[in-house]
Formats: structure tokens, sequence, C-alpha cells
């Protein structure tokens, strides 16, 4: 797991249970816990209803760090992969 | 007069409900960020006119970008709210609705897209939603006009409930439970467009589907361009209009001032509408018979690929390389309107979050990317030289466009915010909508470009006729001579790419310029400083400051661009 550390850029050292939305698999879907930045990142994310308690499931990322594409409420949003790296996220279940 | 603000996330449709509401079109399209100005228009309610107006969607009134602000500073301004939302994504429409309820202005909401909740599951309880928001809820469907006589019928109804203001997690747990009571979702299969959606934003799937897009979408366009002009303009030019000109001509004596006004320069009886310059010839020629085909036939595959829904998932492919311009992805959006008018592209760059982002976004569209009028001349002029030239000055131009968003990137102080965007759904385009924005554009480019095509024409003649051309020429001369290689008349067509930049590149025409010359002319008339249209909205959007350092930039790269390409070539 910790291999691909260097390429996650976040600040996030993942648990047991959580991981950031860019370390999530495609696919996979889980519950937002928390979102590691500041004012101005948690007003846009807020906007598209990305808050902690709000179900996402990821569905496709780009390469080389691209951006990140989720769904949430049936919506699908892209997130750039330093936001989506500072998501963090309890999956439903274990990988 | 009663003014009625629709307001709502983006592309929720609001643009289509106003167009519905009052009749005015205003563009719409599948992506956030359509409208980013307002548009103002009339519509009757109980015998009396009310003002509507379509704001700029906003997610929240805590606004992140130019255009979410025009948003919030017209709320102040209006007596009745249409809140549009979209019936599919309920839970974070409600959130605009909540902070709209809590500013205490009368309010109905019209549930749109109303027709999509059947096949996505959705079902809502409507009558208790109309319970516990306090205001009308109505169902509509703006493409086709479902529920909009209900609509017009309940905005004298609009209430304004008492409603406290809230916190932001007292206004999504108020969402929890409005959702609890009337929203149920039945499971069901994907469908083949939501394949194909994620398929356009997977790595390798994603950049096949844009490349073949993309070299379709160039192909489309230059068949209709090339076919309109062949088949229709060109033969009712040259069958139709040519023998009047030459019945002009003999009337007005061949020669003199009105002659060369009117008619232009006929060399040995021969008529070039492109090189005769006269109002009556080039001044028609130009705008009817070589730009407004390739006009046509940009916006209509344009405005297919923005309904369609395509454009936000181009954005996400775009997003890495645009990240090492000083973008972000979604930038790539008022990039492609910039191939067709700078104008409206500059405007656009208002969806961009920070002031470093609009300014790079700004200055690197007004330098390397032409715009559609001039594009048309580019095939026409240098095309006629071979088609390896056409590839070589837009090779030049999307050099230019990475290395200057390079340099930009590292010299501009700030950051740039990361991409974060709603992508819509794929939808067929509504083909009703797509040939009325195309004519809306069209008649747009018409009653702008005419007029200033002719006052461009009327300009280089007078000029011409007082001897200022030679004087400037002159004084340019090792400029244009000694680094571009080109022939001192040139400078004339560079002064006039102020007005018009079609017109300009047709000034370059009558010159005997060799292919390697009028690809250096082309490439520095398209970077050179930007028409006075474009200008003008630069000055306004970046204000003095940053357009003079946009401006700098441009004399910089167009010159050394220039000097660079007259080296090689």
């Amino acid at each position: 797991m910790h291999r691909f550390m260097h390429r996650s850029g976040g600040r996030f050292q993942p648990g047991d249970n959580k991981k950031t939305l860019a370390q999530l698999k495609n696919g996979q879907s889980g519950t937002v816990v928390e979102i590691q930045g500041g004012r101005r990142m948690t007003d846009r994310l807020n906007a598209l209803g990305i808050v902690p308690g709000k179900k996402i499931t990821k569905t496709t990322a780009m390469l080389m760090r691209g951006p990140v594409t989720v769904e949430v409420d049936r919506a699908a949003v892209a997130i750039g992969f330093g936001m989506a790296s500072r998501i963090i996220v309890r999956p439903d279940h274990a990988p | 007069m009663t003014r009625i603000l629709l307001m709502g996330n983006p592309n929720v449709g609001k643009s289509a409900l106003f167009s519905r509401l009052t009749g005015v079109q205003a563009i719409v399209s599948n992506y956030p960020g359509t409208t980013i100005s307002f548009t103002k228009g009339y519509m009757k309610l109980g015998g009396e006119k009310a003002e509507v107006i379509d704001a700029p969607g906003t997610y929240t009134l805590e606004p992140t970008s130019e255009a979410e602000e025009i948003a919030l500073r017209l709320l102040d301004s209006g007596d009745i709210v249409i809140n549009v939302a979209n019936a599919i994504n309920l839970e974070r429409n409600l959130y605009l609705t909540l902070q709209l309820l809590e500013r205490g202005i009368p309010m109905v909401v019209a549930l749109n897209l109303w027709d999509d909740t059947k096949h996505r599951g959705v079902n809502i309880d409507l009558e208790k939603l109309r319970q516990l928001l306090g205001v009308p809820v109505i169902p509509t469907v703006a493409i086709t006009g479902q529920g909009i006589k209900e609509l017009v019928e309940a905005i004298p109804s609009a209430i304004a409930p008492h409603r406290p203001p809230n916190t932001r997690d007292e206004r999504w747990a108020t969402i929890g439970q409005i959702i609890e009571q009337v929203q149920h979702i039945s499971h069901r299969h994907h469908t083949w467009r939501e394949r194909l959606a994620d398929a356009s934003v997977k790595p390798l799937s994603g950049g096949i589907i844009a490349l073949a897009i993309l070299a379709a979408a160039f192909f489309v366009v230059r068949f209709i361009g090339e076919g309109l002009i062949n088949y229709i303009l060109d033969p009712l030019f040259n069958t139709l209009w040519a023998p009047v000109i030459l019945k002009l001509s003999q009337l007005l004596g061949g020669s003199g001032f009105l002659h060369d006004m009117i008619v232009g320069h006929i060399a040995g009886g021969q008529l070039n509408f492109l090189e005769s310059f006269g109002l009556l010839t080039s001044g028609l020629y130009v705008p009817l018979g070589v730009v407004l085909p390739y006009v046509v036939s940009f916006y209509l595959v344009l405005g297919i690929l923005e309904d369609t829904g395509y454009l936000p998932r181009l954005a996400v492919l775009m997003d890495t390389i645009l990240h090492r311009l000083g973008l972000h992805g979604y930038a790539i959006i008022p990039t492609l309107l910039g191939l067709g008018c700078n104008v409206p592209a500059i405007l656009a760059t208002r969806i961009l979050e920070s002031k470093r982002e609009r300014f790079i976004a700004a200055t690197l569209i007004s330098i390397a990317v032409p715009c559609a009028a001039l594009q048309a001349m580019i095939f026409g002029l240098v095309g006629a030289r071979g088609l390896q030239y056409v590839a070589m000055v837009y090779g030049t131009l999307f050099i230019v466009w990475i290395l200057l968003g390079l340099i930009l990137h590292r010299l501009v102080k700030g950051f740039s915010p990361e991409l974060l965007i709603e992508i819509p759904p794929y939808r067929l385009p509504p083909w009703r909508m797509v040939f009325r924005k195309l004519w809306f554009r069209t008649y747009g480019f018409l009653a702008e470009a005419i007029p200033i095509i002719l006052g461009a024409i009327l300009v280089v003649n007078v000029l011409y006729i007082l001897g200022v051309f030679d004087a400037i020429a002159n004084f340019t001369a090792p400029v244009v001579t000694g680094l571009l290689g080109l022939p001192r008349e040139a400078v004339t067509a560079l002064v006039i790419g102020f007005l018009r930049k079609d017109v300009a590149l047709g000034m370059l025409a009558p010159l005997a310029l060799t292919s390697g010359q009028l690809v250096v002319g082309s490439v520095v008339l398209a970077m050179l400083f930007p028409c006075i249209a474009t200008f003008v909205v630069m000055f306004r959007e970046l204000g003095p400051v940053d357009m003079l350092k946009a401006v700098g930039v441009m004399i910089v790269a167009a010159l050394a661009t220039g000097a660079i390409l007259n080296l090689i070539l």
C-alpha cells in the first residue's frame, strides 16, 4: 500500500479504513469523512455537494496525476488530482 | 416593473427556460457556465409587462468565480426568483434553494429536466416537496416547453416563507431530511450513454474518442465551409454579382476616386473580388463569400459539441496539459470558443476561478487562437498555395500557444486552482436549439462584422489616397522588411489588422508574396494586436494594467515568431 504514496501527493497517511479519494480504486464507493483543505477548497467542494458524510463513488482517473471522476448524488464531478488527494474517504468495504 | 430572476445551479436549463418565457434567444448548451453574463427579456404577467433576467448559474450564494459573483449581485435587484433546479440532482440543487429562501425573496421552484427523472429512476413527491419548502414547485421540461404554462401561472403565487439563516451543516442536515421524505430512487441498469460517458474520461479510450471527435469536427467544418464556398457562394458572386459590378465599373468611368472606392481596382478587365478592395467587391466578398461559410460551419459543429455535453469531458482529458500552462482543463472551453471569435472567448474566461488564470487564458487566446474569420481567409489565401502552408501556420500558432503558456506560467505570480467541474450527462443535441443557436450566432456575426469590414475598406482606401500608408511603411520598413522579410507595403495589412483580421489578410493578397512570406504574414497578423473588438473586451475584463501587459507579450511574441519563421522559411 505504501509503495504508491509518493504518487498520491496528499498529506494524509492512510489508516486501516480510510483512503484519499485519489487512492480509491475505480468503481469503489465510500463515504467522505474529512476534507483537508482551506476555506476556498471546502467552499468549492461544498458547492458541488461534496461534504463530510456524503456517499461518493470513484468512476475513473486519468493518467499522470490527472483528474479523478466521481459520482455524487447521480451527478458526475471531475476533481483535480491534488484536491482528490485531500478528500478523505472511508471505503464501503475493504478492497 | 416586476423583475423576475432565473437563478439556479449551472447547466440546469435556465437559459432554455428563459427563451421559453420571453421568446428572447439566449445561448443554450450542455455544459456548466454557458451563461457568463446576464440576458434580459420581457414577458406578460397578468396583463402587465415583467422583466425577466437569465442569471449565470451558481451553486451557492458564496461565489467562487466571476460568473457566480454576477449572479449574486443580480439577486439584490430582483422582486421574484424562479429557482430552476435539476430534478435529477435534487440534493445538491436544494442547497441554493435553501440559501435563496433564507434571503426572503418571493420564490417559485421550477423542477427542470423532469422528463429525465423516469429513466434515471428518480421519483419525487411534489406535493410533499411543496409542503416542506413552502413555495410552489412546478415540474418543467424547458427544451420541449412542458410545464411552462403552469410555471407562468404559478409566478403570482410566489411567496417568501420565513426561514432563518442557517449554517452550512444545518442546511445539509435539512436537505437530508427533505430528501428522505420526498425522493425515492429505484435501481436501474447502466445505459449505453453512461458507458460512453465513462469511456470518454478514461485515459486510453478517452484519448482515442477525443482525437476522433476533434478530427471529425475539423473535417466537417472544412467540408461544409468549402462546400458552401465552391457550390453556392462563389457561383453566386461570379455569375450574378460580377456582371453587375463590371457594368457599374463602366458607368463610373473605369477609374477615379469614386470608382476605386466602390468597385476597387480592376486589373485588365479581370475582376478579383478578394484583391480589388472596393466596398461592393471585397467589402461584400470577404464577409459573405469567404468568412460567412466558415462561420456557419464552425458554429454548427461547435453547437453540436456544446449540446451533446462533450466539452467538459475534453476539459478532463486536457487538464494535465493545461496545468503546465498555468491553467486547468476547463480553460479548453474559452479556447475553443476563441476559434470562432475571440470576444466571447475572453468573456468566457469568467468561468475560471482566479485572476491569474483569466489573464493567462485571455492572453493566450488573443495571441495564439485565430478566429473563424481569420481562419477562413487563411484557408482561402494560404490554402491556395498548398495545404502544407496552412499546416505551417496552424503548427506555428500551436507551438506558440504551448511555449507562451509555459513561459507565462513561470512568470505570472500566484497559483492556479485545480479543476473541479460537474460533468453533465450526454444528451442528443436538441436540433431545433442547435439551429436557433447557429442562426443567433451567424446573425451576430453579420450584424457586427459587415459594418466594420466596410468601414475598414473605406479607411484603407482613404489612407492610401492620403499617402498615410507610405509614411508608415517608410517608418516601419526596418522591422517589416528587415526582421520579417515582408515587402514594406505589408505593414498596411498589419495596421488594418487592428480593425479586422480578415480584411487585413486580404490586403496581403495583391502583394505577390512567396508562399513563405505568406505564412510569415499570416502568423504575425494572427498574433499581433487583437482586433479592436477583442481589445475592448480585454480592457474591460482584465483592466488597463493587465491588458497592457498582454499587449506587451503579444508584440514581443509576434515579432520573435515572425523573425524565426523568416529565418527558417
